[in-house]
């Protein structure tokens, strides 16, 4: 559901394993050198959402380091270090509308956190 | 310290000259700033006391620990923003009113063109034999109260001469002094003037039950030497009694001497006469507050002398204006407690009618006197509750129409109870605010131009600023007014939750909730936010003490908290153990080094007395705590919002002033409430002595030592907005100081907001610190066993989380930079400067 881009055409790599992710929190992997923050939602469907590391306020690769909740209904997270809050789905800052975060198409498969390609 | 004018003043304004610089002469020059006029007047103001004008109504506060500085009304600063010449300690002597002269104590003469009366009045002492003997003594000044605080010591017992509001208050006093305290009363009850027979005997009864012993109608004929007192006071009825200090309340008299010698008309049992323009028999000279006659009566109380006040300055400033009397109904707690008197409480209106209730189990009288035909109220009497007192005072003073069966007022709540007035139904003439004489019109006004809280209408309007009685009635009347104006006045904490922090601090306590999930399904929506997380997380740890790395409890911490380090703004962290009272071994100072050295951190000591390791990343945090952990450190909880630190001073273990061992007093606090989460952080600080090196005053909880043990201060702050802290209670043992934190702390965590500090807690606390006082020190709200309790379940459940983490596999593995690589953050470069690492 992360994906709006036709899945056959779109190549996955392993990032890490499913027991590497914190439920209702964030981490961080190092993909092609670029710097992953990965969100995990449990739920009915496990939900994770992959975007850019770095910070563009505070110019500093935290934001895997956010705290994760919504706001009238989207999914957000609001930055450690001054607390712009993002749509984790669009990668919109919510408070800031020029920022944006990069995203990267994700997905879990048996076990497995699998990165697809920006988007 | 005053400056004094040479003389003759300066001739091109005329001069006004003010005698007395009590609570209503204080008041008159504040009027005259307010209308401009003071800039059209050369104004001098003789002080007979030692110091400017203070608060006399809150004068008890000072036994309870206020000090004469938070009584001040008036300070030379002030004035001399004024432009006033304030001449203390100088008594005006005479006034020769052909020559339009005062003459000061030294004999100088000053020349004015108009001359304001405001000598106050003195107590009345019955001219019994042996009134004038030692520790024979009077209530009135701040002089008088440090008379009375030396009498008392060595002193056992302690009689109060005179059952007035007066008397009680001074009774309080001796009893708050741990005097055993006795009331003597000539009339057959007690509050003659305020009070009815049925009222003033509960009033008796539960004073009694106090320990303050109640003698109605005695007379007392002579005092002389006692034998097991210092005392004998003789009665009439040919009992005595013996005691060591006596304090003469029975009535006062107005302060007229001034009028006297100078031939102004005087009443024929004392008082200035005035009119309505507040004038006297000469009419460039004025007469306001309890030294002045109007129609025959004396006003002793603040509100008619501020009046009077309002009205002096607005006449002098060539306005018209009238005192047309004044309303002298009096709400107060004695001896804790309530007492209320409305208009003609004793129904002297001929045709009056009387409704009465009494509940003898709870304690509590309620009279209500009506007109004749039962539409207007008259008059009320309450003693033991006054929650009605607000709403009765508006159906009396306003002449609002009474329910068709007037007694649903006081008749305990019911379907037929008469509902309380609410603010909607007051007209807009309704004073709220009597003593400053406050209409609801004047606050709906001030919201109008902009006033959005209480504090602004307090501000603009200077309601609640008198007696503070007024205080409920005026938030209620403030918040309905914004409600009306669709101002908002949402307490919810954020979207997910329909609730205050302090109402979801109860539920989370009440319904035993455990974790964060379980209560935002039960009691909210959605999956939280920046608000609500942190808030929830830290209500759960200040019930429960939980580890706040439990899996469940991760994802709702701050930034801080959630890897239990202080990010900084290059991502990386700060380290800070805990160093109890900033006491330190060589061995662990060593430790702290070979950590950074080997980490490369940059080294600072902070002001908390401690040493912060900046510049580690997340992966480094359990080697380097796993080192530190080992060497006997614990997790400072630098990053939380909790007890920081105590910082202390050495005390008398090394300082030659020092009275107290404050490092260890600080070492012990310190390992007491480690630990402890709030809704901000809490910091202390123990001083050794009165020099207070440790700066205690500044601190939510400042401890300073005394020859006989703590003052204990509460409420202060340094940072942004720095607040000075309160003195909450003196001279207390190691036990009443730590019971007393206990109290205060988990009181706070209670009630207060989110990341709300003590200092911003206190100033929003309805009843302020004597509100904090009554619910510590006298239980009022019979909290204090179940506030202990709570705290000695965080004390008891304390262990240190980073060693609890450090034991655990499963909770390191979040202390990786990435999951999928070992490697460091290659973004974060750092360069040398003076000797150590800072970020590029
Ligand atoms: C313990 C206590 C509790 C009280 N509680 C309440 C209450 O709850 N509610 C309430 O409404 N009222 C209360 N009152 C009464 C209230 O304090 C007085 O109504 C108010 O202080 C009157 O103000 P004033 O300026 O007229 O007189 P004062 O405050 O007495 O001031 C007069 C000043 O003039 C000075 N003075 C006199 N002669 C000269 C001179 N010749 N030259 C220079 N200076 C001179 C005096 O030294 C004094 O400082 C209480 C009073 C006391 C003592
Ligand atoms: S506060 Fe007093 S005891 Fe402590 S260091 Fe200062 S002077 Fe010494
Ligand atoms: S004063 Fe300002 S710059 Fe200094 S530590 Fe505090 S927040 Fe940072």
């Amino acid at each position: 559901m992360n994906s709006p881009i036709n899945a056959s055409t779109t190549q996955w790599t392993t990032l890490c394993q499913q027991s590497d992710l914190v439920p209702h929190s964030g981490v961080a992997a190092l993909h092609n050198s670029e710097q992953i923050a990965l969100f995990y939602l449990p739920g009915e469907t496990d939900q994770i959402f992959a975007v850019s590391n770095y910070d563009p306020v505070a110019k500093a690769n935290v934001i895997a380091r956010s705290l994760m909740g919504d706001i009238e209904g989207r999914l957000m997270i609001a930055s450690p270090l001054y607390k712009q809050r993002y749509d984790l789905q669009s990668g919109e800052c919510l408070d800031a509308e020029e920022l944006r975060l990069k995203r990267w198409e994700v997905r879990l498969r048996e076990g497995v956190v699998e990165v697809g390609g920006t988007c | 310290m005053t400056t004094q004018r040479s003389i003759p003043h300066n001739n091109l304004k005329p001069n006004l000259i003010v005698i007395g610089n009590g609570m209503v002469g204080h008041h008159f020059l504040q009027q005259l700033v307010e209308s401009g006029a003071a800039e059209q007047w050369q104004v001098t103001v003789f002080c007979e006391e030692p110091r400017p004008a203070y608060d006399r109504v809150h004068l008890s506060a000072w036994f309870n620990g206020s000090s004469a500085d938070e009584l001040a009304m008036g300070t030379p600063e002030l004035y001399r923003e004024w432009g006033i010449s304030v001449r203390i300690g100088d008594k005006a002597v005479a006034i020769d009113r052909d020559q339009q002269q005062v003459t000061a104590t030294r004999g100088e003469q000053l020349p004015y063109d108009r001359l304001v009366l405001a000598t106050g009045s003195y107590p009345f002492v019955p001219p019994m034999p042996g009134h004038d003997r030692k520790h024979c003594l009077v209530y009135r000044t701040l002089d008088d109260l440090a008379q009375i605080r030396s009498a008392a010591e060595g002193a056992s017992r302690g009689v109060v001469v005179g059952g007035g509001l007066l008397g009680l208050e001074a009774a309080k006093a001796l009893h708050d002094l741990g005097l055993e305290t006795h009331v003597v009363e000539f009339a057959p009850r007690l509050m003659a003037v305020q009070l009815d027979e049925d009222g003033g005997e509960l009033l008796r009864r539960k004073i009694s039950e106090l320990g303050v012993q109640v003698h109605t109608g005695k007379a007392t004929e002579l005092i002389d030497d006692g034998e097991q007192h210092l005392h004998r006071m003789n009665f009439a009825d040919g009992e005595s009694l013996e005691t060591d200090l006596i304090l003469f309340s029975a009535g006062i008299r107005p302060q007229d001497e001034l009028a006297r010698t100078s031939g102004l008309e005087v009443g024929e049992r004392g008082g200035i006469v005035i009119d309505s323009q507040c004038r006297t028999s000469d009419p460039n000279i004025y007469a306001i507050g309890e030294c002045a006659l109007w129609n025959g009566r004396i006003f002793g109380l603040v509100a008619p002398g501020y009046s009077m006040a309002k009205v002096a300055a607005a006449e002098i400033n060539g306005e018209g204006a009238a005192f047309t009397g004044a309303d002298m109904s009096t709400r107060l707690k004695l001896l804790g407690v309530d007492v209320g008197s409305i208009g003609d409480a004793q129904g002297h209106t001929p045709g009056a009618l009387s409704y009465r209730y009494s509940d003898e189990a709870a304690q509590t009288y309620r009279r209500i006197v009506v007109s004749e035909d039962r539409k207007t109220l008259l008059g009320a009497v309450l003693v033991g509750d006054n929650s009605l007192y607000d709403t009765l005072l508006q159906y009396a003073l306003n002449g609002i129409e009474l329910p068709a069966q007037p007694e649903s007022l006081i008749l305990p709540q019911s379907d037929s109870t008469a509902p309380l007035l609410g603010p909607d139904a007051l007209p807009a003439e309704a004073i709220i605010c009597s003593c400053l004489n406050v209409s609801k019109g004047q606050i709906c006004n001030a919201i109008d131009n902009g006033a959005m809280t209480v504090a602004d209408v307090k501000e603009v309007t200077r309601a609640a600023s008198g007696c503070g009685g007024c205080g409920a009635l005026l938030k209620s009347v403030v918040d309905n007014e914004l409600e009306k104006r669709g101002v908002e006045v949402c307490t919810d904490l954020c979207e997910h939750f329909a609730h205050t922090r302090e109402e979801l601090y109860h539920i989370v306590r009440i319904e035993g909730i455990r974790s964060f999930q379980e209560l935002i399904s039960k009691h909210g929506r959605g999956l939280g936010c920046e608000v609500c997380k942190p808030t929830v997380g830290s209500i759960l740890a200040s019930c429960w003490n939980e580890l706040i790395t439990k899996t469940e409890h991760i994802g709702l911490q701050d930034t801080n908290d959630t890897f239990m380090a202080n990010m900084q703004k290059n991502g990386t962290y700060s380290v800070v153990p805990r160093v109890p009272g900033g006491e330190i071994t060589p061995d662990k100072l060593i430790v702290i080094g070979q950590v950074a050295k080997k980490y490369n951190l940059y080294t600072k000591i902070t002001g908390g007395q401690r040493v912060d390791l900046f510049g580690a990343q997340l992966h480094e945090l359990p080697d380097i705590w796993q080192m530190l952990i080992d060497a006997g450190f614990e997790t400072g909880h630098a990053y939380g919002k909790s007890l920081r630190t105590v910082k202390s001073c050495v005390g008398s273990t090394w300082c030659r002033f020092g009275v107290q061992d404050s490092a260890g007093m600080a070492v012990a606090l310190e390992n007491r409430y480690k630990g402890l989460r709030a809704p901000h952080k809490i910091k202390f600080a123990v001083s050794g002595c009165t020099r207070e090196c440790a700066e205690a005053q500044s601190k939510d909880i400042g401890v300073i030592a005394t020859e006989n043990g703590w003052n204990l201060y509460v409420c202060g702050n340094g940072g942004m907005k720095p607040r000075h802290a309160d003195l909450f209670a003196t001279d207390l043992d190691d036990g009443s100081l730590v019971r007393y934190i206990d109290r205060i702390l988990m009181f706070y965590i209670r009630t207060a907001d989110r990341l709300q500090r003590t200092s911003v807690w206190m100033d929003n606390l309805e009843g302020g610190l004597n509100y904090l006082r009554d619910v510590v020190i006298n239980d009022s709200l019979q909290l204090a066993d179940e506030l202990e309790n709570q705290m000695q379940q965080v004390i008891s459940t304390y262990q240190c989380e980073w060693k609890a983490t450090l034991d655990d596999p499963e909770k390191l593995k979040r202390f990786r930079t990435f999951v999928n690589d070992d490697s460091n953050d290659p973004q974060i470069i750092t360069i040398q400067q003076r000797s150590q690492p800072r970020p590029a």
